[in-house]
């Protein structure tokens, strides 16, 4: 590893850990400007009732003293409080129950719409300006298309109300299939776009007629010179996708009655548990921060052309 | 020059030399009219049958938001069952397309022309029609001031940084960098939780729209101008380096001058196409706001909000799930598509 390489190793940790220390700050002092705070319009409770609550809580010290702790908490144990609405549970017990199946959604959806999407982007590549270059095309225009909450309605209308294939509820047998197809749509057609137009880049270039002059055999142009060279920008996309199905699970988590941790995100929204909310924006930005640096410095890795500024 | 039945002869055919009639020196001097940049590309745009039909979709569900609440007889938020001064009529909660709820019959025997309720009506006996437009109305609303919003911050700043360089470009990418690298979803369900709670717009122009879309809009405005701000310092930074800005300078014309009347309108197809495709962004941004409950306040409704609520009836009125859903995707194909056009046509060099 060269020094310069090291350096912007560094320089972009710096930065991801940087985020996700404003992503917290941010957090805390948003959910904390809301006028009220947590214990206001859920009941008339007394004074005494509201004092002992936010003595409990810790919500009568000082802001900024609240601010170090919570801080503090979350570095030295990943402990983000404990919930305000399912009494007597912590907020990371809550992210960790639902993020075993989230993280089962996610990871399937994520690897199902990177294999297809290559597939069909090479494919549609490979076979450019024929009738199941333009179908792939058109299928995957309308499907960047379409937001998830949409697509998974009608699957949901399609296949489980109508067809009765598959059931509506995610936490029954065979629940996670629908979900999972709803995640993977968009991020496969995009994945396929992106890997028609860099394989198109690369079949276009020197190095590929050069390839053909030789004779090597078709094949072997397609997965040993083209393919290896058109993924590198797919590689850039990996973070963006995690965003994507992250967000996404809120949506697809609602319709199909998933028990994960998007789901409990949106819950905690609409009962305004604060505490809840707070964690697991956190939990949820760092994820994201984070791939995105492990996808950004792998693009680096990759390409060797590419300059370490 | 050489005469044509005998190709290989090295006689020379004299007609060739005779000198040009006027008819020939018209043929020859054919001028054509002028063309400016932005007609070459509309003619291109136009050619394009795709992004023509798309523009013509766009206009037409646009046209019809903003005409067609203007003639409706129901209006979005009247439910039709409820009476002053009468119990509420359930006859009309949940109306099929084409039916008439128990009075509206009574008045059609007596000979009254009414008009059809197209979808029927909702849970509460409001004309779905009605509702689907003005949803389409507001989504298109919130597409568009909200690429305004971010085209006129993010050009502000990314001009200003292309232009001025050193220390203010260093800080402002900075700046830039780090709001790029915010998951803006999160940041946005965050602030939209928030905002919407503490902005107060009661007996203010906006009370009707709601503190959910403000909220909306302000958090456009802070997030969402970064990457527009990138492009347009890149374009900057490459036109500041060409001579007229040099004879500019030279001339004793100050930096704002330059950047509004060379420098910008130099960059001008960047920006539309790149405004042009920020819409259908927002659109969906909207839309899944909407969807979790933190888009517009009731009863005002958006297509995100109608499919949202459609989905409690899911099995009994799939149609009031699947007409918002096909609005919104048609508004977001034909702008995808119409953008895409757009670029082709304005900018061949963006077109990788």
């Amino acid at each position: 590893m060269s020094s310069k390489m090291f350096f912007y190793v560094l320089k972009r940790i710096l930065l991801a850990v940087l985020t996700i220390w404003i992503v917290i700050t941010v957090t805390f002092f948003v959910m904390h400007a809301v006028p009220g705070g947590p214990f206001v319009g859920e009941k008339a409770i007394s004074k005494e009732a509201q004092a002992a609550l936010e003595a409990k809580y810790g919500l009568d010290k000082p802001l900024l003293e609240q601010y170090v702790t919570y801080l503090r908490d979350i570095v030295t144990r990943f402990d983000f409080g404990p919930s305000l609405k399912q009494r007597g549970r912590m907020v990371i017990d809550i992210i960790a129950d639902g993020m075993k199946t989230s993280a089962k959604l996610g990871l399937i959806a994520a690897g199902l719409a990177a294999v297809i999407g290559i597939v069909l982007g090479a494919t549609a590549a490979i076979r450019r300006n024929t009738f199941l270059d333009k179908v792939i095309m058109v299928i995957t225009t309308a499907f960047v298309s379409m937001p998830s909450f949409i697509m998974g309605s009608f699957l949901l209308i399609v296949f489980s109300v109508s067809l009765k294939w598959l059931p509506a509820n995610g936490a029954a047998q065979g629940g996670l299939v629908l979900p999972v197809i709803t995640l993977s749509l968009y991020p496969m057609s995009y994945i396929t776009r992106l890997t028609r137009s860099s394989m198109l880049d690369v079949l276009g270039q020197d190095y590929i007629r050069t390839a053909k002059a030789k004779g090597v055999s078709r094949w072997s142009i397609i997965f040993g010179h083209a393919l290896k060279n058109s993924l590198i920008p797919v590689i850039t996309y990996f973070g963006p996708m995690l965003a994507f199905i992250v967000t996404g699970s809120m949506v697809v988590e609602q319709i199909f009655a998933v028990p994960g941790i998007g789901r409990q995100f949106v819950q905690s929204i609409t009962n305004r548990d604060y505490t809840m909310i707070m964690g697991t924006t956190i939990f949820l930005a760092s994820l994201i921060v984070i791939m995105n640096l492990v996808s950004d410095l792998l693009y680096k890795v990759v390409d060797p052309r590419i300059e370490f500024d | 020059m050489f005469s044509a039945n005998k190709p290989f002869s090295m006689h020379l055919d004299p007609n060739a030399f005779l000198p040009a009639t006027e008819e020939d020196k018209q043929y020859i001097s054919r001028m054509r009219p002028s063309s400016t940049f932005f007609k070459d590309g509309c003619k291109r745009l136009l050619k394009n049958k795709v992004a023509t039909i798309s523009l013509i979709l766009i206009l037409l569900i646009t046209l019809s938001s903003i005409v067609l609440p203007m003639v409706w007889p129901y209006s979005y938020d009247a439910m039709l069952g409820v009476r002053p001064g009468k119990p509420v009529d359930a006859s009309y909660n949940n109306l099929a397309p084409f039916t008439w709820g128990k009075t509206e019959l009574k008045r059609m025997e007596e000979g009254e022309k009414l008009f059809p309720h197209i979808f029927g009506t909702d849970a509460h006996g409001r004309d779905y029609f009605i509702r689907v437009v003005y949803g389409t109305r507001i989504s298109l609303a919130v597409g568009f001031f909200a690429s305004i919003i971010v085209l006129i911050i993010g050009m502000t700043i990314g001009a200003i940084a292309g232009y001025c360089g050193g220390r203010v470009d260093i800080i402002i990418m900075r700046i830039v960098d780090m709001i790029y690298s915010l998951p803006d979803m999160l940041v946005i369900i965050l602030l939209s939780v928030v905002l919407g709670k503490t902005l107060n717009v009661e007996n203010t122009i906006f009370e009707k729209i709601g503190a959910n879309i403000i909220s909306m809009f302000i958090v456009f405005g802070l997030l969402y101008w970064v990457s527009m701000a990138r492009l347009i310092r890149g374009q900057i930074l490459s036109l500041r380096e060409q001579e007229y800005v040099l004879s500019a300078q030279a001339t004793g014309a100050k930096g704002s001058w330059i950047i509004r009347k060379h420098l910008l309108p130099n960059c001008i197809s960047v920006i539309i196409i790149s405004t042009a495709l920020q819409i259908p962004n927002a659109i969906f941004t909207e839309s899944f706001l909407s969807f979790l409950g933190l888009g517009v306040n009731a009863p005002m409704p958006s297509l995100g909000s109608l499919a949202s609520d459609a989905l409690n009836g899911i099995t009994s009125y799939t149609y009031r799930l699947v007409i918002p859903a096909i609005v919104i995707c048609l508004i977001v194909l034909s702008l995808n598509l119409f953008g895409d056009g757009l670029r082709d046509a304005f900018d061949p060099k963006l077109n990788a």
